[in-house]
């Protein structure tokens, strides 16, 4: 055996690891990097105005109140138009579509809708509703939102679906209950916790989402609660003040970068809690 | 259980009376399903249909035209889609350049590598970075990232291509921070975690056997993964890099804030750039005239137009992977 040649392949190896070794620091590195600003930037800036009182003019002291409250309808209203569609499609897809063509496609469009870019959901919004509105509004910008609720709340649905096992489908079926009972009572409770882990899933990704309400809910300097009208979010506001020349507006957007990260890491960690617990 | 359940069958009146859900409300709640998986597609077509609608006066106006032209001049209402689209391919080549050896690499080392301890708050702290909104990404882009560049890397990296015939065209210019460079750099992180977890299971998936007689025969760990476990995950592993790239195609807030919103086609990388999302972001609300917005949105339907290519060609390369898996089993 060729000692030398043996001793060549292990170094080769061993590079290629230690690379593979580098390329995870490097990526953590960067996570590392991006909450380290965030929390030393958005910690520094984060006081109680900015949950108390609205975006201010530019070099005055002010808050996020309308902005936050905004954000919270807007994805309240997602949330209510976007699952009982999601479920209601997704439960189509794990039980009646498994193997037809109809079960095809919408799977099929619905994967690419789950990655499509969210600004041209953003403009699909704006054709359909705000030029028929003939105005910007909350309604809008929920409406974009559910757009992105639908596909995550379809996918995880079918996915959970397929998991639960025909025996308590063909148990339930052969007590006689119909197959609407069946997929209620049954698969459905069956299937709980994964649909709530879809569910929350679905509110981390459009809590953070931008570019679908830069012209559905546009953005509002003002504390407001009609729904008919344009509304601020967090998202368009911590844009609208990073992109701005001001350092107050800068802190602002820092402290809302903080909050939004945070409501999307308590949201993941949660559902992430809901699915183990009920693999248990 | 059982025999209770019998018993008291037998005893009573037929079931299907009894039972809240008849043969009407099973009925109901297909056409309720049915209508609800129709309504997928109806908001497919609906993009489709509403980006073609709002683009139409600019379609019918350049035509085809408008993919090879390069000019943006809201004031005469002449518009071309060059500069938008080769920043958007190029911000999505540099991410891709660095998020694909990278993805792997953290790939190869959380299914090769890691102690077992270790493994599973690594995979979490990748999808942690996937589960990071786009504006994040984007805010520390301008505020950290932007300097770090202007400062450290690219008056370095300038000056040593400065005499080299081709790379002093590609690093030229004044180092503003911002630009094309960067927001590939921003996109590359964004779209790591993607093509990491994609590759991962699909890693995991190979089956052990293949390996262990490879280390039969001698093979090294890196002739392991390089001949047996990359050509099996194969398909999967190009699924992954697609969906990345469907993704780094489409981002917007990332970009936006890093790529300096200039409509302008630029040799160097340095220089600041547009890409489609960018420029329908940037733009969009302040659109006066009767051609600039429809140009916008005919720039929406190229991209929406090019990520379904993309992200269809993703789904399809995964769904085989999943039949074949499906069939083995």
């Amino acid at each position: 055996m060729n000692r030398s040649r043996y001793a060549r392949r292990r170094r080769r190896s061993t590079v290629f690891m230690g690379l593979s070794i580098a390329a995870t620091l490097f990526g953590l590195g960067w996570l590392g990097m991006i909450l380290g600003a965030l929390l030393y930037q958005g910690f520094s800036g984060l006081d109680i105005s900015v949950f108390t009182k609205s975006t201010p003019p530019p070099a005055a002291a002010g808050g996020l109140l309308n902005a936050i409250v905004g954000s919270l309808l807007m994805v309240f209203f997602a949330v209510a138009i976007g699952t009982p569609v999601g479920l209601m499609a997704g439960t189509y897809l794990g039980e009646y579509g498994r193997h037809g063509r109809l079960g095809f496609v919408v799977r099929f469009l619905n994967d690419i809708l789950l990655s499509a870019p969210s600004i041209v959901l953003g403009l699909f919004i704006y054709d359909a509703m705000v030029l028929t509105m003939g105005h910007f509004s909350a309604w809008a910008g929920g409406v974009a939102l559910a757009t992105i609720v639908i596909p995550v709340v379809v996918r995880t649905t079918e996915n959970i679906l397929l998991l639960i096992p025909n025996t308590l489908r063909e148990a339930a079926a052969a007590l006689g209950a119909g197959h609407s009972i069946i997929i209620r009572q049954i698969t459905w409770r069956a299937a709980r916790a994964g649909i709530i882990t879809g569910l929350l899933l679905a509110v981390a990704r459009i809590s953070g989402e931008t570019a679908p309400l830069l012209f559905t809910a546009l953005n509002n300097q003002f504390f407001s609660l009609d729904p008919n009208g344009p509304m601020a979010s967090l998202p368009v506001s911590i844009f609208q003040m990073a992109m701005s020349p001001y350092a107050d507006w800068h802190r602002l957007a820092w402290s809302g970068a903080l909050l939004i990260t945070m409501a999307v890491l308590i949201l993941s960690i949660t559902a992430r809690a809901v699915e183990s617990r009920s693999e248990q | 259980m059982v025999d209770l359940a019998l018993k008291e069958d037998a005893t009573s009146k037929p079931a299907t009376s009894r039972m809240p859900g008849n043969l009407g409300s099973d009925r109901t709640f297909r056409a309720i399903s049915v209508s609800s998986a129709v309504a997928v597609l109806v908001m497919f077509t609906g993009i489709m249909a509403a980006l073609i609608y709002g683009a139409w006066p600019a379609i019918s106006a350049f035509g085809l035209s408008f993919l090879w032209t390069e000019i943006w001049n809201p004031v005469t209402q002449k518009f071309g889609a060059v500069a938008p689209i080769y920043g958007t391919l190029v911000t999505s080549l540099i991410a891709m350049l660095i998020a694909v050896p990278v993805g792997i690499g953290i790939a190869i080392f959380l299914t090769e590598l890691c102690p077992p301890s270790l493994r599973r708050p690594i995979g979490i702290a990748v999808e942690l970075l996937a589960g990071i909104p786009s504006i994040i990404y984007g805010i520390w882009g301008l505020f950290v990232l932007a300097p770090f560049v202007q400062q450290y890397v690219m008056p370095p990296v300038i000056d040593a291509f400065s005499n080299v015939p081709v790379l002093s065209d590609l690093f030229a210019g004044p180092p503003y921070g911002i630009g094309i460079f960067t927001a590939g750099v921003i996109l590359a992180i964004m779209v790591l975690p993607f093509i990491t977890a994609v590759s991962r299971d699909v890693f995991l998936a190979v089956p052990p056997v293949l390996k262990e007689a490879a280390y039969g025969l001698g093979a090294t760990k890196w002739e392991v993964e390089y001949n047996v476990v990359l050509p099996y995950a194969r398909g999967g592993v190009v699924g992954g890099i697609m969906l990345a790239l469907g993704r780094a195609l489409g981002e917007t807030m990332a970009v936006t804030f890093v790529i300096g919103n200039a409509n302008r086609v630029s040799t160097s990388l340095f220089a600041p750039g547009t890409t489609i999302s960018a420029s329908i972001a940037n733009e969009f609300t302040e659109a006066v005239g009767p051609l600039y917005a429809p140009a916008l949105v005919f720039l929406g339907l190229i991209l929406f137009f090019v990520t379904v290519i993309v992200l269809g060609a993703a789904q399809y390369m995964l769904y085989r992977l999943e039949k074949r898996a499906g069939g083995k089993s």
